[in-house]
């Protein structure tokens, strides 16, 4: 008798323990057979009508690594459920781009996937076999480098990297070399470690352009952290709202959307982008091929790049990829578009190419330049 | 002075210095939040914002309670699949004593952002079976505190002498529930009191697999604040803290026995 | 027969096997296998990120770890322990007991972003502390130095909260049975108390170990730049914009701190042996 009960046992034992190592059935997917509206006549004067009464039977919207105070995401956000009463789901605010792609693969098939990823250059190019095609009503308005011709990614905004500093607690760099002095000492923090975050990077080519190279070559951009490192200048801290407003970490290399955010909250907090050593980036907007919801999906691109959600990005800081034909069309926002930090010098904006080449450049020297 | 007078005098002296010392180097941080807190800045027009602002926000309440519920299932569970585990070890399987104690080191040593990969098709299970609320984290609540609570559980069973007491019971009729309620538990009462509050202090401080699953609780509610709002984020946690410590110490009226029993 | 009793008496075992298998084991078997797979679906076997394990950056943040981790818990478990005795003498139903543990409970799962700013407020460069002492450059708190001191917050409240049953299984009865032999204080405490706690001493040691050894989200928020400890290379291998996810090197660098840690378990366990044999 015991023998038997303990073979069930162990039978059933076997059974659960195989069972977890593999995914549970899913329930039903409550979108799942909802039509794209977007493979329908995009130029039908109904299409618009259309979409919105879609998205709207959807009824919802999973957006992931959107933090409030990122280009103006936060009333973005707000802005969109309130004109078309679709909910938003903004979970894991503070990821990077890798995790988004890396989430919707998780999630693969289940209502809580992301719908829309807004992601770096370097993730973007890489998996745009996860992406969509769809082309916004605007989509004549967007420069051709600045989207995919099969219509999977589309650039929505970008920026230059700055030097953020607060005025009140340090004085203007007017480049980076300033910031070797001793006034800055134990001051200056880099937005992302060089080796896994896109921000990092463009850190490192910035100050490679202000050392007079190119992006094609780091050794100069590796070097300067290097020194600035030694000279006990750069701090490793993690950036936060509270380091910057605390005083901790008074100057901080970034997008200069990133910085004129801290504004709000720290007036003596300014943004200057160095001559001459102008490195651009833009990110990359597309829709998550297994999307469950793809027309809430797709009414949030249309909303992001009409002239209010672009003029919404602008209000962050941010330059909206559909500035040039704004301002020739006047729909642009001219106080805020006045406001944005003047650059001087030719911005780089580095291709594929040579940003895996710097990956692979500074994942073999970064940590010796910091350690 | 007796030898026992001096000693108790000298042990309460020293008790004191040991504590204020220690106490106010612990305590120093933590005014350091407050007083951040309370600075006066663009986001905190006047020093009590930020706090009162913690009252207002409405997904920061809802949040508490979920992890108060976590907290609650979370003791339960693994109390129920603790404390019998371990009294049998030590009358009946006495070689398997530094298995168990391994696997319960386990989840410690596991970044859960590894691990999330592995309880994904777990955890999918358990929104099909179970629940697909937030709720649904208590069952890797149970394995994440397993280390502490372990531990707090095995200094008190090695102070009495389980295999004795249990046999004595079973010879007097004692059923196993009996023994371990009646006869074991009141013994190791100040170790489960440690890991009752382990595991309540784990799950109300558990951040990166309620955010991986895209759950809310109390932790993730104040990552976002933190976000918008620096000052709020600060005197939150500093406000959970407190809460915390409230908390806890609510816990530990449980199970003080009443006046008239009398002390072993 | 023996044999059969031994497998009834391991039956009472299946329940917390099953749940562990379920929730602990097979997810965790899961991880490791990608440790010896490649990235691309589908994945094939590959012993690239194993091999990465040897390289000698990847030795060096062993290293650190591990001594970081030896060094906070050695620390923490002497100086909680203090603690916990000067606790165990109070009244067990006073309210100073109660609130003392209260707070190293709470303060025991203290960490992250807030107790990383927690010291940042306090001694980085406008600092309470930094005032008060009026101190030049504190940017060691960013540094494996730095990370010793903020994971001692921690420790000490874990040390107390887990060592603390253990003291109150110290009877009266052996201090007044010492007594009467005419013992001291030192005596009593080197060939009774310390020999009798030494067991939950070292328990609450190795937990204290594997308890900074694998804290990720302090590290994060105070070393951002560099990955000078394991967590940190795992967390940086994995959400990795600029090279991909390699989610291979982070299983085994998962599976390199599990098999640390059982290494310091065995090493426990056989000095657990040694040191209580004259207790059985």
């Amino acid at each position: 008798m015991k023998r038997r009960t303990t073979t069930i046992g162990l039978v059933a034992a076997a059974i659960t323990l195989s069972a977890a190592a593999c995914a549970a059935p899913e329930k039903s997917n409550s979108s799942a057979g909802s039509t794209n509206t977007g493979g329908g006549d995009q130029t039908s004067g109904d299409y618009m009508t259309k979409l919105i009464a879609d998205a709207q039977k959807e009824g919802q919207l999973n957006v992931i690594a959107l933090p409030p105070t990122w280009a103006n995401y936060g009333n973005i956000i707000k802005a969109f459920e309130s004109k078309y009463d679709i909910k938003i789901n903004s979970k894991l605010p503070d990821t990077d781009s890798q995790t988004e792609i890396d989430t919707a693969k998780r999630l693969k098939g289940q209502g809580s996937a992301p719908d829309v990823f807004d992601v770096s250059q370097a993730v973007a190019l890489a998996n745009t076999d996860m992406f969509a095609a769809y082309q916004v009503q605007t989509w004549a308005d967007i420069p051709a480098d600045n989207k995919d011709p099969e219509g999977k990614w589309v650039n929505d905004y970008g920026g230059y990297f700055s030097i953020g500093y607060d005025s009140a607690k340090v004085d203007a760099p007017a480049n980076l070399d300033d910031l070797l002095g001793s006034g800055y000492k134990g001051k200056v923090a880099l937005n992302g470690d060089p080796t896994s975050s896109g921000s990092g990077v463009a850190g490192v080519m910035m100050a490679t352009l202000a050392a007079g190279g190119t992006v094609d070559d780091l050794s100069p951009g590796v070097d300067y952290f290097k020194k600035l490192n030694g000279a006990g200048n750069l701090i490793p801290v993690d950036v936060t709202p509270a380091t910057i407003e605390s005083g901790q970490t008074p100057v901080v290399l970034d997008w200069d959307y990133l910085n004129a955010a801290e504004t709000k909250a720290l007036p003596s907090w300014k943004v200057v982008v160095p001559d001459n050593a102008v490195l651009g980036g833009y990110y990359f907007q597309a829709i998550n091929a297994d999307a469950p919801h793809p027309n809430a999906a797709r009414l949030w691109e249309e909303f992001l790049y009409s002239d209010e959600g672009q003029n919404l990005w602008l209000a962050g800081g941010a330059r909206p990829i559909r500035a040039d034909a704004m301002v020739k069309a006047g729909t642009i926002d001219e106080k805020l578009y006045g406001a944005l930090p003047p650059v001087k010098g030719t911005p780089v904006f580095p291709t594929v190419d040579q940003a895996t080449k710097a990956a692979t450049y500074l994942a073999d020297h970064w940590a010796d330049a910091v350690g | 002075m007796s030898t026992a007078a001096t000693r108790q005098r000298n042990q309460t002296v020293t008790r004191w210095v040991v504590l204020l010392v220690v106490g106010v180097i612990f305590v120093i941080p933590l005014y350091s939040m407050f007083q951040y807190s309370t600075r006066i800045s663009p986001q905190n027009p006047s020093t009590w914002d930020s706090w009162k602002a913690i009252g207002q926000n409405d997904q920061l309440r809802q949040a508490i309670f979920t992890s108060l519920k976590l907290a609650g299932l979370t003791v339960l569970g693994m109390l129920v699949l603790l404390v019998p585990t371990m009294i049998w070890i030590r009358i009946k399987v006495p070689w398997a004593l530094r298995l168990v104690e391994f696997l319960c080191l386990l989840p410690l040593t596991i970044p859960a952002i590894v691990l999330v990969v592995g309880l994904d098709n777990v955890m999918s299970w358990v929104n099909y079976l179970v629940t697909s609320g937030p709720l649904a984290l208590t069952f890797p609540y149970i394995v994440l505190v397993l280390p502490y609570c372990y531990r707090a559980l095995d200094a008190g069973l090695s102070a009495i002498d389980v295999a004795t007491l249990s046999e004595a019971a079973r010879s007097l009729g004692a059923s196993w529930t009996t023994v371990i309620l009646k006869v074991i538990v009141p013994n190791i009462k100040s170790a489960v009191l440690s890991a009752a509050f382990l595991a309540v202090a784990v799950v109300l401080g558990e951040f990166t697999i309620a955010s991986l699953f895209f759950y809310d609780n109390m932790q993730v509610v104040i990552a976002l604040l933190g976000l918008e709002n620096s000052n709020v984020s600060v005197a939150t946690s500093l406000a959970a803290l407190m809460f915390g410590v409230a908390l806890l110490f609510t816990i530990s009226f449980i199970g003080r026995r009443p006046r008239q029993e009398v002390e072993s | 027969m023996a044999a059969r009793r031994r497998i009834g008496a391991s039956l009472g075992l299946a329940p917390f096997l099953l749940y562990i298998g379920v929730f602990l084991l097979v997810p965790t078997l899961v991880v490791f296998v990608h440790a010896f797979q490649t990235n691309d679906t589908p994945a094939q076997f590959s012993l690239d990120a194993i091999r990465q394990l040897n390289r000698s950056a990847t030795l060096k943040i062993t290293k650190d770890t591990v001594l970081l981790s030896i060094s906070t818990a050695l620390i923490g478990a002497v100086v909680g322990a203090m603690v916990a005795y000067v606790v165990s003498t109070a009244n067990q139903d006073g309210l100073l007991r109660r609130f003392v543990t209260s707070t190293c409970g709470v303060l025991a799962q203290f960490g992250g972003v807030a107790l990383a700013f927690a010291f940042i407020a306090t001694i980085g460069n406008t600092g309470v502390v930094t005032g008060w002492l009026n101190l030049e450059d504190t940017s060691w708190l960013f540094s494996l130095k730095g990370l010793t001191l903020v994971y001692l917050y921690f420790q000490i409240p874990l040390m107390v909260i887990v060592f603390l049953p253990a003291l109150d299984g110290i009877r009266p009865q052996w201090r007044e049975a010492a007594d009467n032999l005419g013992a001291n204080t030192w005596q009593y405490w080197r060939h009774i108390g310390f020999p009798l706690l030494l067991p939950a001493f070292l328990g609450s040691a190795l937990l204290l170990f594997a308890n900074a050894f694998a804290t990720y989200a302090t590290a994060r928020a105070l070393v951002n730049q560099g990955s000078p400890i394991l967590s940190l290379k795992i967390g940086n291998s994995l959400g990795n914009e600029v090279s991909g996810s390699q989610g291979n090197l982070a299983a085994s660098l998962a599976l390199e701190m599990v098999v640390i840690v059982a290494i310091v378990m065995t090493l426990y366990a056989l000095l657990q042996r040694r040191t209580s044999r004259w207790l059985r």
